[in-house]
């Protein structure tokens, strides 16, 4: 048995922020940040929930990998305020700050780490969930991913909960446009490391495939020139939509090692999420190729390469994966990012052992141990091809 | 003749603590690891009553496992129970742990904010269980 979990309902299009007009509610919290607010993205969606008849209030202290204190906060500010639906506006931080203050709203007795597949959180009593996400992205719009970061223990917390998925996710390419060449890079190559390791994963399925499949197809096909002309219109849509698909394959199949070590890099040296998977994802893709070898050759045929052997195609796929991230200008090594060596190796153990614990490194392909995890992050870190 | 252990016995908990303490994989996943366990397999499919194993587990290593007679004789950290062809299936290898917990297959009791972070440590766990020589009721 698995399941297959997904919104309720998806909206697609440049018009669908006008869906919200016939949401039926009272009283919507806009959880959201800053940028999104001095873009005026709020007000445009502030105007359709009025025009729904609804009261609308804002919180938008939502930081980059949002913390536990943030989400208490924004629980605070519900618990005065009592909507009786929540509205996500934003990357992957403002999507996954809003399902955990939903939830610790709706269950103020637990803590936020207590968010667990394996609990009846009991949500729907008081509110419901729309996902609006601004980055082509994390797929968080209708995943059950909520990724918290504890910020005194330095890790983020991998927490999930069915019940966080989302009721109604409206995917408006026109808020993509804002994003700049790096946000568009990044969140471009977290959506194609989700797609990737769905695909791969031991927990895949005929439906998480489909929908790896055509994510990666399409990235591949658009993100190069949504990175270099951020006005076409049609590679960003495409790219919004792919980076749905992958969040969704990866939502009902699972993640693997390059976002154990990609969650351990951003919680020790404070790197973009994307950016993270980004440069890991050639390397564990040559570790993990050994155990699911046909796997990454579908993906190469997918894209385009032709190879007589799944492992010619597995080492050319890894060769197009480099091409495209050097076309969007993604580092090459962790080195490249800037850490001093001085630095990394301080960090190493703490970044293993945060790896060997996320819940992505039992369903990837391969699984490591705690030295191979060592010799990946090392390797990661210099450039070395991987040869274990 | 390869000798085998009747799941669930007395003698099946000690050859699975013996299997655990040479797990290596298990012992680096679960260096760090504190906490005592009932392992709880409900009546069915032959099993006629409630079979509880008390499983101690310390730093990467098994202290102590023996059976006791009811979910009262001892307090511990966690439960993880099933119905008895549930583990037979994990024994075998047709149910992966975690996803055994996630459809439900296996149910378990304590803080879920710890277990999320041993998933790893679980994985090697199950497939020390499935290592032990297993004859079923």
């Amino acid at each position: 048995m698995w399941e297959f979990t997904t919104p309720r309902t998806i909206v697609t299009g440049e018009d669908s922020l006008e869906y919200l007009k016939v949401v039926e509610g009272k009283r919507a919290l806009i959880v959201t940040d800053r940028v999104i607010h001095e873009l005026g993205f709020v007000e445009k969606v502030a105007k359709y929930l009025k025009e729904a008849g609804m009261d609308v209030k804002v919180f938008d202290e939502v930081e980059p990998d949002p913390s536990i204190e943030t989400v208490m906060k924004g629980a605070g500010v519900a618990k005065e305020y009592g909507p009786d639906w929540f509205v996500a506006l934003g990357g992957g931080s403002c999507q996954d700050a809003a399902k955990a203050i939903w939830v610790l709203y709706e269950r103020p007795d637990i803590e936020v780490g207590e968010i667990s597949p394996l609990i009846n959180l009991g949500l729907r009593k008081k509110a419901r969930l729309i996902s609006i996400p601004t980055t082509s992205g994390t797929g968080s719009e209708v995943t059950w991913a909520v990724v918290i970061t504890d910020a005194k223990e330095r890790r983020k917390m991998e927490l999930a909960s069915k019940e966080t998925t989302a009721d109604i996710s409206i995917l408006n390419p026109g808020f993509a446009f804002s994003m700049p060449p790096s946000l568009t890079a990044d969140t471009g190559i977290d959506a194609l490391t989700h797609a990737i390791e769905a695909y791969v994963s031991q927990w895949r399925n005929d439906f998480s495939d489909a929908l790896a499949i055509k994510a990666i197809e399409i990235v591949f096909g658009y993100l190069p020139k949504s990175y270099r002309k951020p006005e076409d219109k049609e590679a960003r849509e495409k790219m919004h939509y792919a980076a749905t698909m992958a969040g969704l394959a990866f939502s009902n199949s699972q993640i693997g090692i390059a976002h154990a070590m990609g969650h351990s890099l951003g919680a020790l040296f404070n790197i973009p999420h994307g950016r993270t998977v980004a440069v890991v994802l050639p390397y564990t893709i040559k570790y993990s190729a050994r155990e699911a070898m046909g796997r990454y050759a579908d993906i190469a045929r997918v894209i385009g390469i032709k190879s007589e052997s799944d492992q010619k195609a597995v080492d050319e796929l890894i060769v197009a994966v480099r091409g495209l991230l050097q076309e969007v200008d993604e580092p090459r090594s962790i080195a490249d990012i800037g850490i001093s060596w001085e630095n990394y190796r301080n960090e190493l153990d703490g970044l293993v052992q945060r790896a060997m614990e996320s819940t992505a490194t039992i369903a990837n392909p391969r699984v490591p141990t705690v030295e191979e995890y060592r010799k990946l992050f090392i390797y990661a870190f210099k450039g070395e091809e991987v040869d274990f | 003749m390869e000798n085998k252990f009747k799941f669930p016995s007395e003698e099946w908990i000690r050859a699975f603590k013996e299997e655990l303490n040479k797990n290596k994989a298990y012992e680096e996943a679960a260096k760090d690891w504190e906490g005592d366990f009932l392992f709880i397999a409900t009546p069915d499919e032959g099993l006629e009553k409630e079979s509880i194993f008390y499983v101690d587990l310390w730093h990467g290593k098994c202290r102590d496992a023996y059976m006791v007679p009811s979910r009262e004789a001892k307090t511990t950290e966690f439960i993880y129970e099933g119905p008895y062809s549930n583990w037979k299936k994990l024994i075998a290898g047709e149910i992966d742990p975690i996803r055994g917990l996630l459809t439900r297959k296996f149910k378990v009791t304590g803080s879920m904010m710890k277990i999320m972070r041993y998933t790893k440590a679980a994985s090697e766990l199950v497939k020390t269980a499935s290592k032990v020589p297993t004859e079923f009721v």
